[in-house]
């Protein structure tokens, strides 16, 4: 009974090729003979045509052929395939012997030479009688031959030979030893493949000629026996359509048979060899589909062909081999090429076979189960006569039997008590059997996880673990069954995984693992578990059990024996003393308690004490006691304020309020609050809590602490708390006494933060900021506390983490008596004030550009205070920010303009201009104007003693004030360059008792030219109409060169005039020329002077019109006086 | 006809399983655990860009020698999965359709239900009966 009884025979699984002998070969002792086999046996690759070669010596004994049957009328067939048929035509019956003969064609000894050769071929023919095997003779020849035709010898002999060994032609083959040894070779497999071929073909027609002999009622065996030969011999053919087209008539046939239950395990037999068949060439086809199909069908049809129920796992074995070989053949159609989809892979078969081996080891353990005193049937009832059965798929003992009934109940009955006994007895069965159902599975996790399915992966794992619970390998069935059950529990398939829980706290109790055993029947207590109340409380009990140190009572469906085992394991566990204290992370499990911390809120004041609760509930069917628990915080020195202990054994009768608190009532929840202050130093930090621990059980007993990481929650607690905050159950804020369990939120961490300052700080300024001022802000910190403030300090300026070029123009100093230069820093940090009683501080700040900044304020100071009765010492601050807006407190206008207030966009060496400034008050208070002080450059000299004409003004906002000087450049050496000068401006604000401020005003540049010859008019300031009036024109070279001047006057309506129209005259250097005019009005009113143009010989560059800049170009003219005009005359 | 109902949250987790009282209960549960990533694949397979004409049936996800496994998807991810006998050769692809139809109405309707709180497990009666209906006809 071993399982090799169910594979196929191997000659089944095989690729059938044409049998050929070779014969006459000595292969041991002749090199020449030995290369020829070599050659035809090396390298057999796809492309060397399908023959299998043996060499057999010459008078080697064929399989005896039986005298054929003429008729079939009384012949009743005894099975439907001989189990030595397959392996017969594939190694035992050539379809071709060939005979090897070392002859060449004018060997000196040619006519004995061929009489033994005809000798040989007769020996052969003659140990092959009445088969159809063909004979061929091959000549080993030394020479290469010439070709045919040329050479007569050989020709007349080679027909000489034929006759001699009743050869014809075409079996006749030469086989020169020469170089080309593997090409002749492959010609002559060629020529035997042919005629190998050929035989194959009679024996087909041979078998097919049978059929008209048959009648179906006696025969229907004989029919599929012929349709699978035919099949046989046409893969040996290599013709595999037709082969295909056979196996499916036999496998028509099969089913076609009368099925009872003697014959029943020879129809699946056979019907498993011909679905094999039928696979493997589909699958050879390429058609997968039509091979799923058929096996399908196959499997539908043989399902419920279960045969014999005392022998009914041999059923379920045959299925799983039918399963596990399809999926082999289809894993080796997947190496070739094919590929496969999820739905359909080789996986599914090896699962399936895996799942019948199972069922058969189940069937196995029902139907084997007899009393130990029946004794194993004498004689064997399985042993057969011969080596083996006759027929595949009968029984040993009654061979060929083909009727209905068993024809000896008697020794039927002993035959099945010998096979439920072999099943059962052999020692290693259950364990051979369960390696076997692993084999399976292994094999088939390959192409699975190829498949990327990784459910199905875990199906298999579950299988597996099962199994090695069953060949009572605990560990590895933990192992597996661990691995599945994370996933199984993220995926929260609550029932797979309480299944694999229950295996799993049998492998545990039976390996006597304590903290396993704890484990699992934490999770199978709590609410994941899909298991009746009964069963729950019966793990509670049992836990409790182990909690105090006990040996739990065995899990049912445990093996009797092994129970005994675990039980003295247990029992050394439990006298072992040491080692009993166990820490499991529950985090990643959903154990019985659920446990969830919160702090009251997500910050405290360090002067209010941190408050914390625990929330525990308990899902167990029992109530259950608690020893201890405690909270671990970020800082430990907070630990010791979060424990809830016992307080002590021996008292505990004494106190039962503390005995209610450490109790869990199912479905209740308890709530634990603790309480404690934090310290300074943690000030600004976070407190976390890092993790719960509960303990159960005692310290003199067994102690398990259940540990979670933060602030509580299990695997499935996150996907509770999403459904709770979306279920309408949701209420408001619970109240203390009942709350409810979902609506409690984990808050796991906390910040320490500072004390509330109970101080105020105001600052008084009045904004905005003029550009440069120093601006006052006045600082009152008024301190509200009930004890005295100490170390006050105050930091005051600008706010960091603004823009950098803030800080280089902000200056802060707390002297309001000075400026404060760039020496001064932005911000003046930690201003000691001492112990304060309400005080105040000025702080002065300037601002050299505009626009907006921060100021900070920030004032800090420690005071102690009580808290829950200790006292501590605090640290507070308190900030005040300000923005301030800096303006321009006046803006100035300067322009430069001729002494006749003309615009001037350069200035004349010697030539006085004036120089006029407009300030305008662009500050929302009245400004003061100290002073302004005119500060020249050495280029530029004042006409007169320049003084303000700005002292002690105060402009309003929009007003603007004037200043005017005269001003003259003297000569410079280059002929222009340019001037620069500054008003250096004293002003203050008028609101504010500050100091004088001192803006410098820069003016802008101004060009300076010298001019060559300057010219000035002397005339009176009017004339009269018809009265002289003399005009004197001076005209001075201002060059180092004699000048050429020309002077012409042009003519004007208004005017006439004497002197000099035309004139061309010579000036030496530094000379003065005058020319007189006496010009005679002709009309009153303002006249234009007749022009007067000058041009300069040498410096054509001086234009007439710039010289003319210099000269009055109108003049007003009275009206004439009438001669006594009192009026007039007093005018 | 059916063996099996299951009814699979858009995480995969169950929301509801009945099958015939009969056999293996655990075994369903195996067969339909196995059957989502059949699912999975094929509605990845169908592509994003078809998603919303998709065809909500996805026919047969795999048979198993004694069960056929036939699998819908709902718009939401939700999953239905029916377990049929495979010996049951008379039922046809359009009778498992509109079961599946049927379910996914009677799915609506508890969905509708404003006490019930989408991802817990169903408990609706009028479910239950849809389901047994379907169950029934096999006996």
């Amino acid at each position: 009974m071993s399982p090799t009884q169910w594979d196929l025979p191997p000659e089944l699984c095989c690729r059938p090729l044409a049998f050929v002998a070779l014969t006459g070969l000595d292969v041991v002792y002749n090199a020449v003979h030995r290369a020829i086999w070599d050659a035809f046996c090396a390298n057999r690759r796809a492309d060397r045509v399908p023959i299998s070669f043996k060499v057999l010596p010459g008078d080697h004994e064929y399989p005896k052929c039986r005298t054929k049957r003429t008729s079939y009328e009384w012949y009743i067939p005894k099975g439907i395939l001989k189990t030595g048929w397959m392996n017969k035509h594939l190694n035992l019956v050539p379809a071709l012997v060939v005979l090897f003969y070392e002859l060449d064609w004018d060997d000196p000894q040619w006519k004995e030479k061929q009489s033994e050769c005809a000798t040989k071929v007769e020996i052969v023919r003659t140990s092959l009688q009445g088969r159809n095997t063909k004979v061929a003779v091959v000549l080993i020849q030394k020479k290469t031959p010439l070709p045919p035709g040329e050479d007569v010898v050989a020709s007349e002999r080679a027909s000489a030979l034929c006759n001699a060994c009743d050869l014809s032609g075409k079996s006749l083959f030469v086989l020169p030893h020469t170089d080309h040894l593997v090409g002749y070779i492959i010609r002559l497999e060629n020529a035997f493949y042919e005629h190998a071929q050929t035989y194959y073909y009679t024996e087909i027609r041979r078998v097919k000629s049978h059929k008209e002999f048959l009648n179906k009622t006696t025969h229907q065996l004989l029919f599929v026996r012929h349709q699978f030969k035919t099949g046989f011999f046409s893969e040996l053919k290599q013709d595999t359509q037709n082969a295909l087209k056979y196996y499916r008539t036999a496998y028509g046939l099969v089913h076609e048979l009368r099925a009872h239950e003697t014959n029943m395990l020879e129809i699946k037999t056979m019907a498993g060899f011909i679905n094999y068949k039928i696979c493997r060439l589909c699958f050879q086809h390429n058609t997968p589909l039509d091979a799923i199909a058929q096996f399908r069908k196959h499997i539908d049809l043989c399902k419920k062909k279960i045969g014999s129920a005392e022998l009914a796992f041999e059923h379920t074995a045959w299925m799983s081999k039918q399963f596990q070989s399809f999926g082999d053949l289809f894993d080796e159609a997947i190496k070739v090429g094919l590929t496969a989809i999820q739905t359909q892979n080789p996986g599914f078969y090896y699962q399936q076979a895996a799942y019948y081996a199972q069922e058969r080891k189940q069937q196995a353990g029902q139907l084997c189960s007899h009393e130990p005193n029946v004794g194993y049937p004498t004689p064997d009832p399985l042993d057969t006569p011969g080596a083996a059965l006759d027929f595949y798929g009968q029984r040993a003992w009654r061979q060929g039997h083909q009727s209905i009934d068993p024809p000896d109940p008697e020794k039927e009955k002993k035959g099945i008590l010998a096979l439920q006994l072999k099943e059962k007895d052999i020692p290693h069965s259950v364990r051979v059997q369960t390696d076997f159902v692993i084999l399976i599975l292994f094999s088939s996790k390959d192409p699975v996880k190829k498949m990327l399915c990784p459910s199905h992966r875990h199906t298999h794992m579950v299988q597996m673990g099962e199994e090695y619970y069953h060949a009572k390998d605990y560990t590895k069935a933990l192992k597996l069954l661990d691995y599945v059950m994370c996933d199984y529990r993220m995926e929260r398939w609550w029932s797979l995984l309480t299944s694999i829980l229950g295996t799993a706290l049998k492998c545990s109790y039976l390996m006597g693992h304590v903290k396993d055993y704890i484990t699992y029947s934490m999770e199978l207590v709590g609410r994941a578990s899909t298991l009746h109340s009964e069963q729950k409380s019966r793990i509670e009990k049992n836990l409790i059990k182990v909690l105090m140190n006990e040996v739990p009572d065995p899990e049912p469906e445990c093996d009797p024996l092994s129970v005994k085992a675990a039980r003295a394991l247990w029992n050394e566990r439990v006298s072992l003393a040491g080692s009993n204290e166990f820490t499991i992370e529950v985090q990643d499990y959903v154990p019985f308690v659920q446990c969830k911390a919160k702090f009251l809120s997500p910050s405290f004041h360090v002067d209010d004490p941190v408050q914390l609760n625990v929330y525990l509930r308990a899902d167990c069917p029992h109530p259950l006691r608690f020893s201890k628990l405690c909270i671990s915080l970020s800082n430990q020195e907070y630990n010791q304020y979060c424990v809830v202990e016992e307080p002590c054994n021996s008292k505990d009768i004494l106190e039962p309020s503390i005995q209610e608190n450490m109790c869990l009532v199912p479905g209740k929840i308890r709530k634990y609050s603790f309480k404690f202050v934090a310290r300074f130093e943690d000030v600004g930090k976070k407190i976390e809590i890092t993790g719960v621990d509960l303990m159960l059980g005692s310290d003199s007993g067994r102690c398990v602490y259940l540990n979670w990481r933060g602030g509580g929650g299990d695997a499935a607690s996150s996907h509770e708390a999403l459904q709770a905050s979306r279920s309408f159950k949701r209420r408001g804020p619970a109240s203390d006494s009942l709350v409810n369990w979902d609506t409690v939120t984990i808050q796991a961490s906390t910040m320490v933060i500072s004390r509330v300052p109970k101080v105020s700080l105001q600052l008084r300024h009045e904004p905005p900021a003029l550009n440069n001022e120093m601006y006052c802000i006045t600082v009152t910190i008024e301190s509200q506390e009930n004890t005295a403030a100490k170390d006050v300090k105050l930091t005051a300026g600008l706010k960091p983490g603004q823009d950098a070029n803030l800080t280089q123009t902000t200056h802060v100093t707390m002297n309001g008596g000075e400026m404060c230069d760039d020496s001064h820093p932005a911000l003046l940090p930690d201003i000691p004030i001492g112990d304060l009683q309400p005080g105040q501080k000025s702080l002065f700040a300037r601002c050299v550009t505009t626009g907006s900044r921060i100021f900070l304020f920030h004032v800090s100071y420690t005071m102690n205070t009580s808290v829950e009765g200790k006292e501590i010492t605090c640290k507070c601050h308190k900030d005040e920010t300000v923005t301030l807006e800096t303006v321009v407190p006046f803006e100035v206008a300067v322009k430069f303009v001729s002494t006749k207030f003309e615009n001037l966009d350069r200035v004349h060496v010697d030539v006085p201009f004036l120089l006029m400034t407009d300030i305008l008050s662009a500050s929302p208070w009245p400004l003061h104007l100290v002073t302004s002080q005119l500060q020249l450059a050495p280029t530029m000299a004042a006409i007169d003693q320049p003084e303000s004409q700005v002292e002690e003004i105060v402009l309003q906002t929009g007003e603007s004030a004037s200043e005017c000087f005269s001003l003259k450049c003297p000569p410079v050496p280059t002929g222009t360059s340019s001037i620069v000068c500054y008003i250096p401006l004293l002003w203050k604000s008028t609101c504010a008792e500050t100091p004088v401020i001192s803006t410098v005003v820069t003016l802008p540049h101004v060009m300076v030219e010298t001019i060559p010859l300057y010219v000035h008019a002397d005339l009176p300031s009017f004339g009269r109409v018809r009265e002289s009036l003399p005009v004197r024109y001076c005209m001075q070279n201002r060059t180092g060169l004699v000048q050429d001047v020309e002077m012409t006057v042009e003519p004007s309506d208004a005017f006439m005039f004497s002197g000099l129209k035309q004139v061309r005259i010579r000036i030496l250097p530094g000379a003065e020329q005058e020319m007189l005019y006496n010009f005679y009005p002709l009309m009153a009113g303002y006249q234009s002077l007749p022009v007067l143009n000058i041009t300069l010989m040498r410096f054509p560059s001086v234009a007439p019109a710039l010289l003319r800049r210099f000269l009055p170009s109108r003049i007003f003219v009275k009206p004439q006086g009438r001669p006594g005009d009192a009026s007039i005359a007093a005018a | 006809m059916a063996v099996c109902v299951a009814v699979i949250a858009k995480e995969n987790y169950p929301l509801y399983i009945r099958s015939v009282p009969t056999q293996n209960e655990l075994k369903f549960h195996y067969t339909v655990h196995t059957s989502l990533d059949v699912v999975e694949e094929k509605v990845s397979a169908v592509g994003k860009a078809l998603a919303d004409q998709r065809e909500l049936y996805l026919g047969l996800l795999y048979p198993t020698e004694d069960y056929k496994v036939y699998g819908y998807v709902t718009n939401s991810k939700v999953k239905f999965v029916i377990v049929v006998d495979s010996s049951n050769t008379s039922l046809r692809d359009n009778e498992i359709r509109s079961m599946f139809r049927k379910l996914h109405n009677s799915f609506t309707d508890v969905m509708c239900n404003p006490f019930y709180n989408p991802g817990d497990a169903i408990q609706s009666r009028a479910f239950d009966s849809v389901v047994s209906g379907m169950m029934v006809q096999a006996c």
